[in-house]
């Protein structure tokens, strides 16, 4: 038997980011022994990259502004796939959630009368987004890592000890979930990065915040992390994915140098006036205002200019449409041969604001432009293009306490699915970790109080689960065995080439045979070196969850014959209504010949809950038909007796 | 263009180690952490880097390169001579665990014993009304990523292990300071900052605010401003007295 360090939990969150931190503290003020397990050092998880601000109906800066209208906002953003009722959760409770994180320390950037300043930001009706400069995702990441310490020094002052209730495990990577044999969530089983020495968690509740999946992807915003490790776990142990073909490529990353290539350059920018602009100085985004938005943007400059001071009067500028819309417009604008000279287009904010302005309001961007790219934003436009930033399909979970389809197993933030449909706004992710952060832990501590007893790991699970993790360390039965970076870099070269912005039916099956080669190929990879602290190693293993993602996200994207949001079909380009009521879920197939390195995964069709009335009543029926089938709209008000009527 | 890049970096563990040099390819417009990064996946799989962002905004990358502190990933190979020998190591202060990676938990410590945020009793969530002007002041200081690339390079722990029991750091020592200039905190920490967290061992020599990435001012707004509180509170007669009546006063309130 292999030697494993054992802990006993009554919650696990799996992911330090906002979301694993918010659910933490959540499960830990119910009275929960509570661990935190994070593949980083506690504070750097992905959440510190967010940069333009946390969306919240708090109506700060223009007061017409409510729940109701960030709602319609989020299900137009994700063209009416997104589940509902999280969309209903979410901009109910995201007001509630930034004016607590101020009760930790959090200091938001003011208005002139000290409320928290909120700004514009794409698809959102009103200034909406609470920020920090360009800096939000730190300022909400500090300050839940600066809450755990209260509640730590809290329990110091009771106990005398700062780890009795609330414990970081950093630098601890968890490869396998532990179920009992009637599938329920035990535990899970991981190792420390900087020893390599195995650790094992007895825990009846476990809630996956694992973030999202860009490492798949060759040009990313995303950092190392973003492996999809929570939807490979979650498959393996029986739960399902959903909406997995929707992937965002946020419309402006860096594009030069190549080193720098996907770095997020903030929406931010635009929000506060910045604009796309092509090789011929043109505004291009004025020729891409899609039907399903006509009459809700700008159709001149001047009136877009305009709105920035005055939005009662005039419509938004189209820079500010959602960002699957500006992502297309950009990929267009490069294709036709009007992209700057590093394969991106302009965004400009040097001509349209002072340098110092600029200097005050983006200072990350400004540093970062200069540092990296020598390129000085107050004096001339940034080259930008579209990168992989999030994915919208995630586990499948129930809105209000974030549960899987398996017992005890919770998941919230990116990892999880459906908040955000087809297409995320840009400022609902870190309002989307806060609002299901704090669910999934309440669910998961509602969960623990209601067992009878404590699930048991299936016996071998744990030997089984070490056995795999050192299976890289074993010379390969044929040849020389193959290097975890090398198969890293054509995985994402794959996936960036046949599963990007622009799909077709041809390059998903290529891409799913290329997949299929890879996962041959995964079962030889071979490291070198010992278990203490080995990137390759890490890699190696981290390869297994990036591979199942790969195809789920490929299968799903195969079988959606319609363009929507992250989700764009050449060869199927208009919106289809039947489309709309219609999910993809992703399950692992059991048929008794599982490959254990990279189980198998299939597609299956399932229908949506259709929308409660109240807020199918929240549109007007002229917007819902360009989404809908009339037979869904026969409930709406606006309906005749005989159901649609234009 | 790509040329050769000379490295020379540190290999070993907490048993011992030596450098070790390499010749990798770089291309231009490449930052340090990219040529270590080709180095892993071409001739050493195994070398240990810690690292995030790639974009200078989580402060996991820090090292030292050449003797002075930084992040691998905003340290460009162009502000180098193109035959330069880099010699890139741990950072000095802290354990190492595996090469460039280093054990940093010593900053996690401090950060426990500095007390938190303390709300004020009156206001509920919703109710903070605070002037950008007021805020400002510990924004600054919120900037930190937490490198910890400060704590490394500062000279009273850098090679005198024996102070770090007293001395939480630069990192620390702003951490209250932000907490104090805080326009709501109601908690008082000055007499704390000097006595527990070892403010007074600092000789604001500023190498702390030399090796900020985000190019916050460490010593001058907060350092400095700090041990001015802990003068007024300690030496100054009428503030002495006024707070001692303030004191008698809110406890009177209180019972």
């Amino acid at each position: 038997m292999i030697e494993t360090e054992r802990h006993e939990y009554d919650v696990l969150v799996i992911g330090a980011g906002g979301a694993g931190l918010r659910a933490a503290i959540a499960a830990r003020e119910r009275g929960l022994r509570t661990a935190i397990v994070c593949k980083s050092l506690f504070g750097k998880a992905h959440t510190v990259m967010a940069e333009g601000g946390c969306a919240a109906a708090m109506g700060n800066v223009n007061e017409n502004d409510s729940w109701q209208v960030h709602f319609r906002d989020t299900m137009r953003g994700g063209k009416f796939l997104n589940s509902w009722r999280m969309a209903e959760l979410h901009a109910k409770e995201a007001p509630d959630r930034v004016w607590e994180l101020e009760t930790w320390g959090a200091l938001f950037d003011r208005t002139p009368d000290g409320r928290i300043s909120q700004r514009h930001f794409g698809g959102h009706t009103y200034p909406r987004l609470a920020h920090v400069g360009d800096r939000t995702g730190l300022e909400i990441i500090r300050t839940m890592q600066q809450r755990i310490v209260a509640l730590q020094q809290a329990d110091h002052a009771q106990t005398g000890e700062y780890e009795s209730r609330l414990r970081v495990f950093g630098e601890c990577t968890v490869t396998e979930l532990l179920t009992d044999d009637d599938g329920a969530v035990a535990g899970a089983f991981g190792y420390w990065r900087e020893s390599g020495r195995f650790i094992e968690f007895s825990a009846p509740a476990v809630v996956l915040a694992t973030g999202g999946i860009g490492k798949s992807f060759q040009v990313t915003s995303n950092s190392w992390e973003y492996t999809g490790d929570g939807h490979a776990l979650a498959l393996r142990a029986g739960a399902n994915l959903i909406d997995m073909e929707f992937v965002q490529f946020h419309p402006t990353g860096m594009v030069w140098p190549p080193s720098v290539k996907g770095i997020l350059v903030t929406e931010g920018v635009r929000g506060d006036g910045g604009v796309l602009k092509n090789s011929a100085g043109e505004r291009f985004m004025f020729g891409y205002i899609p039907d399903v938005f006509k009459g809700q943007y700008a159709q001149t400059e001047d009136e877009a200019d305009r709105w920035y001071t005055d939005q009662e009067n005039n419509r938004r500028t189209p820079d500010l449409l959602p960002r699957d819309e500006v992502a297309r417009a950009i990929n267009t604008e490069v294709k036709e041969g009007r992209g700057s000279p590093h394969g991106g287009v302009y965004l400009d904010i040097a001509s349209r604001m002072k340098p110092e302005e600029i200097k005050r309001r983006l200072p990350s961007m400004y540093h970062q432009f200069k540092e990296l790219a020598d390129v000085d934003i107050t004096a001339e436009p940034m080259e930008v293009g579209p990168t992989c930033h999030y994915v919208m399909g995630g586990i499948d979970v129930d809105p209000d306490t974030g549960q899987s389809r398996v017992p005890g197993l919770f998941a919230t933030g990116e990892c999880a699915g459906g908040m955000h449909g087809s297409n995320r706004l840009g400022g609902n992710s870190l309002s989307d970790l806060l609002v299901f952060g704090r669910r999934a832990g309440l669910g998961a501590a509602d969960y623990v109080a209601a067992l009878g007893r404590r699930p048991v790991a299936r016996t071998g699970a744990v030997d089984a689960a070490a056995g795999m993790t050192l299976a890289p360390f074993e010379p390969p039965a044929h040849g020389s065995g193959e290097n975890p970076y090398t198969l890293h870099a054509e995985l994402q070269r794959r996936m960036n080439d046949l599963v990007g912005i622009i799909r077709t039916e041809a390059e998903m099956t290529e891409a799913l045979e290329h997949l299929a080669e890879l996962r041959r190929r995964v079962r030889d990879v071979v490291v070198e070196g010992h278990r203490q602290y080995n990137p390759g190693w890490h890699l190696a293993l981290d390869l297994r969850s990036m591979l199942m993602v790969g195809e789920a996200v490929a299968s799903s994207a195969l079988a959606r014959t319609e363009s929507r949001g992250g989700h764009t079909r050449s060869d199927h380009p208009g919106l289809d209504p039947e489309w709309r009521h219609r999910a993809l879920l992703t399950a692992c197939v059991r048929d008794g010949q599982e490959d254990a390195v990279v189980p198998r995964i299939a597609v299956e069709r399932t229908e949506r809950a259709p929308m409660r009335e109240d807020l199918l009543a929240l549109f007007d029926l002229t917007e819902l038909e360009k989404y809908y089938t009339p037979a869904e709209l026969i409930a709406h008000p606006g309906a005749g007796p005989q159901g649609g009527t234009a | 263009m790509t040329y050769t890049a000379r490295l020379r970096v540190w290999r070993g563990d907490a048993a011992g180690g030596a450098l070790t040099d390499y010749e990798v390819d770089a291309n231009e417009g490449e930052v340090v952490l990219d040529i270590l990064h080709r180095l892993q996946a071409t001739q050493t799989p195994d070398l240990a880097v810690r690292w995030n962002c790639k974009a200078g905004k989580c402060g996991s990358c820090s090292a030292e390169i050449n003797g002075r502190p930084r992040l691998l990933c905003m340290t460009r190979m162009s502000v180098f001579e193109p035959g330069e020998v880099l010699t890139v190591t741990p950072m000095r202060t802290f354990p190492v665990i595996r090469d460039l990676v280093t054990d940093v938990s010593f900053n996690y410590a401090k950060a426990r014993e500095i007390p938190s945020f303390t709300p004020p009793p009156d206001l509920g969530p919703g109710e903070y009304r605070m002037k950008q002007a007021d805020v400002g002041r510990s924004q600054e200081f919120r900037k930190c990523i937490e490198c910890f690339l400060c704590q490394d390079t500062c000279h009273v722990v850098r090679d005198h292990e024996e102070n770090k029991p007293a001395f939480a750091g630069p990192r620390y020592l702003m951490r209250v300071a932000e907490l104090e200039m805080h326009p709501l905190d109601v908690a008082d920490r000055v007499a704390e900052v000097q006595d527990e967290h070892g403010l007074g061992l600092c000789n604001i020599t500023k190498c702390c605010t030399d090796v900020c990435p985000e190019g916050i001012k460490i010593t001058d707004n907060a350092l400095i401003p700090m041990k001015e509180r802990v003068a007024d509170d300690r030496y100054d007669p009428l503030v002495w007295l006024g707070r001692t009546i303030l004191r008698r006063g809110s406890r009177q309130a209180r019972e």
